[in-house]
């Protein structure tokens, strides 16, 4: 079956997230205004737009990491405003992949990867360390597997934080601009590593700056400015022909 | 009559290190668990739990353990529960040691970085694994240094425990020293084991510590 053919399939699921009418205050700071969004299982969705605008809060509200005062959040048919049980729920079925990695120094890499599955899934060792030597392997590291995280270049740690997130073979990844902290020559290598994971029709929602890949993956690209969804577009008329202004501006900048 | 200084003298002396050998394992177990609770307590999101151990904390570092150690055997029986002199070491220096201990490892629990914390929530772990798989192994190695810091303290503070009747070795020291009219040699001679028992402690924890560097 066709990559296509198999989100038409999906397309009559209910979307893996159902947003409408969030909002977030820091004390008196309103971080996110009226946010509606609807992601379909399948989708792949890039979101950018200058620091503060809420971007990093609003993919960090849908596993929980934020609260929000105000809306409805539904993941995966779990209603986030309804208690603890539907957020551990929600965590288990959402990779986070986070700007600083934040891989656990004191495990080695295999361990990293093995923890969550035995932990929150009670698989057994054996079947965790296959998972976490089959997802290592996929993100091309699978040599690095007895090494601690510190012994790993940047771009090697955020391809064992991907790996690490796979293991719990979720059914939607957040990306939280997962290539901001790296240096330049290995922001492509965690690139690639997302675009073969799309390719694969993992659900995505992806914070990046970076518009390549947006452009080359990104179903949808939005676009948030303080605190509000500006623009939302499919990737050529939004880069092309952006309609907002301040989306304009944006993008001018980017460009230059 | 003024005994002479010799092999038993220097014996008896040798004799309240099991005493003080014993008070500090005492101390370090009750110290240990209850000061894992506290520290868990104080890091809690439950404001209440917060309170309560900082309250505990407050109060058991702001007294003297030797007002401790008093309050439990003499305090205790006036309210009608009559303590044998080990059970009320036990429940002082747990009290003493728990809230230094909990206080060290609060602090070490809030060194580790944030973002460890939301890696663990983001992959769906449990409080009890965040904190058993996550959070304490690193927690405990930024914690070496002022825990064994602490012990080293302890096993010289358990000289406290002679004023509720225990011949440890100050209290053996002291003995000799007023039988011998030899005070520095008496204690001089207690000085050294104290030195052997801690010395191997603060060494331990260097070793810990590179240990650990190496690793991570």
């Amino acid at each position: 079956m066709s990559d296509q053919q198999l989100r038409a399939d999906n397309s009559t699921h209910p979307p893996i997230v159902d947003i409408s009418g969030v909002q977030k205050w820091f004390g008196t700071f309103q971080v996110l205004k009226d946010i509606a969004l609807t992601v379909a299982r399948g989708e792949r969705i890039v979101i950018c737009g200058p620091s503060g605008s809420g971007k990093s809060t609003l993919i960090r509200c849908i596993n929980s990491l934020e609260r929000y005062q105000e809306g409805r959040l539904v993941v995966d048919g779990y209603d986030l405003g309804a208690g603890q049980k539907n957020i551990d729920a929600v965590r288990a079925e959402v990779g986070m992949v986070f700007q600083q990695f934040n891989l656990f120094p004191h495990l080695t890499v295999k361990e990293n990867c093995m923890l969550a599955p035995m932990k929150v899934r009670g698989t057994s060792k054996r079947d965790a360390q296959e998972l976490a030597m089959r997802f290592l392997t996929r993100v091309r590291i699978g040599d690095q597997a007895e090494k601690y995280p510190a012994q790993l270049s940047g771009g090697q740690q955020q391809r064992v934080a991907i790996a690490r997130a796979l293991c719990m073979t979720p059914k939607l990844m957040l990306f939280d601009e997962p290539t901001s902290a790296l240096d330049p020559e290995m922001v492509k290598e965690v690139l690639d590593t997302m675009v073969s994971l799309a390719d694969e029709g993992m659900t995505m929602l992806c914070v990046t700056h970076e518009m390549g890949f947006a452009r080359k993956v990104a179903d949808r690209v939005i676009f948030m400015d303080r605190g509000e969804i500006i623009e939302i577009g499919k990737p050529e008329p939004f880069f092309a022909n952006p309609q907002n202004p301040r989306t304009q501006a944006f993008l001018g900048q980017l460009l230059h | 009559m003024i005994r002479e200084f010799g092999l038993s003298e220097a014996l008896a002396i040798l004799s309240g290190v099991q005493s003080t050998i014993l008070l500090s394992l005492i101390a370090f177990a009750g110290g240990g668990v209850v000061g894992l609770a506290i520290a868990l307590m104080r890091t809690s999101e439950r404001a209440w739990l917060r309170r309560c151990a900082g309250f505990y904390i407050d109060f058991f570092q702001g007294t003297p353990l030797l007002m401790q150690l008093f309050l439990v055997f003499y305090g205790l029986p006036v309210l009608g529960y009559k303590v044998n002199p080990w059970v009320a070491v036990t429940i002082g220096f747990t009290l003493h040691a728990s809230a230094f201990l909990g206080e060290v490892w609060r602090g070490s629990i809030q060194a580790v970085p944030r973002g460890q914390s939301e890696a663990a929530y983001a992959l769906g772990l449990s409080y009890v694994s965040r904190m058993r798989n996550v959070v304490l192994p690193q927690a405990m190695r930024i914690s070496v240094a002022p825990t064994v810091g602490f012990m080293v303290q302890l096993i010289k503070g358990t000289s406290l425990a002679a004023i509720i009747g225990f011949v440890e070795l100050s209290r053996a020291a002291q003995i000799i020293a007023s039988a011998t009219y030899k005070p520095l040699l008496a204690y001089g001679c207690a000085a050294i084991v104290y030195f052997l028992l801690c010395f191997p402690l603060s060494r331990l924890s260097m070793r810990l510590e590179k240990r650990f560097a190496v690793k991570s």
